[in-house]
């Protein structure tokens, strides 16, 4: 069980511009829709954006407080 | 990750030019995101083979330390990784998936 504002924090702390919405899919709060949008995206492959926000999320997905996590990243248009 | 890991998951990926770890297999995969997979390379009329992580606790573990990534499925294209349900998915809605595919597999 996550909170939204604590997803939202860690994943600001690496990506200092991330804009970051996150949809509880599963209304327990560890099934969830995260979008990222950030300017540090810009030049790299989709694999290499999802592993960013992972590794933001690493303490978070290894205690499995985040079961299932969708996500979704791009560039400011 | 040790040694015989390690190259039994190299003997997979390279066993196939696409496969895909995923939980379960083709006909019964056991979650909606290896199914997400699964159902999209049909639809692509692609074949593909899989290994179903749930029967060898040392691929499951081993293969997100492989490919620095943290979850299942994981697609391989010629020994490549190429992303997991979400890239797939996104690579699918813009047309690069099949681009992409429609290239290696013609190599």
């Amino acid at each position: 069980m996550v909170q939204s504002e604590e997803v939202i924090a860690a994943i600001q702390r690496s990506i200092p511009d991330a804009k970051v919405t996150v949809d509880d899919l599963s209304g327990a709060g560890d099934h969830l829709q995260v979008k990222v949008v950030s300017s540090a995206f810009a030049g790299l492959t989709l694999i290499r954006q999802h592993q960013l926000v992972y590794s933001s999320l690493q303490s978070e997905l290894a205690s499995e407080a985040i079961h299932a996590l969708a996500l979704n990243t791009s560039t400011p248009d | 990750m040790d040694p015989n890991t390690l190259s039994r998951i190299e003997t997979l990926i390279n066993s196939s030019p696409i496969i895909v770890f995923m939980k379960g297999d083709k006909l019964m995969p056991q979650c909606g995101f290896s199914n997400n997979v699964v159902q999209i390379l049909n639809a692509l009329g692609i074949s593909f083979q899989t290994f179903d992580v749930l029967s060898d606790m040392e691929i499951r573990e081993g293969i997100k330390e492989y490919s620095n990534w943290p979850t299942i499925p994981q697609v391989y294209l010629k020994g490549e990784f190429i992303g997991g349900s979400d890239i797939l998915i996104q690579m699918y809605n813009s047309g690069e998936l099949k681009e992409k595919l429609d290239i290696a597999l013609a190599s």
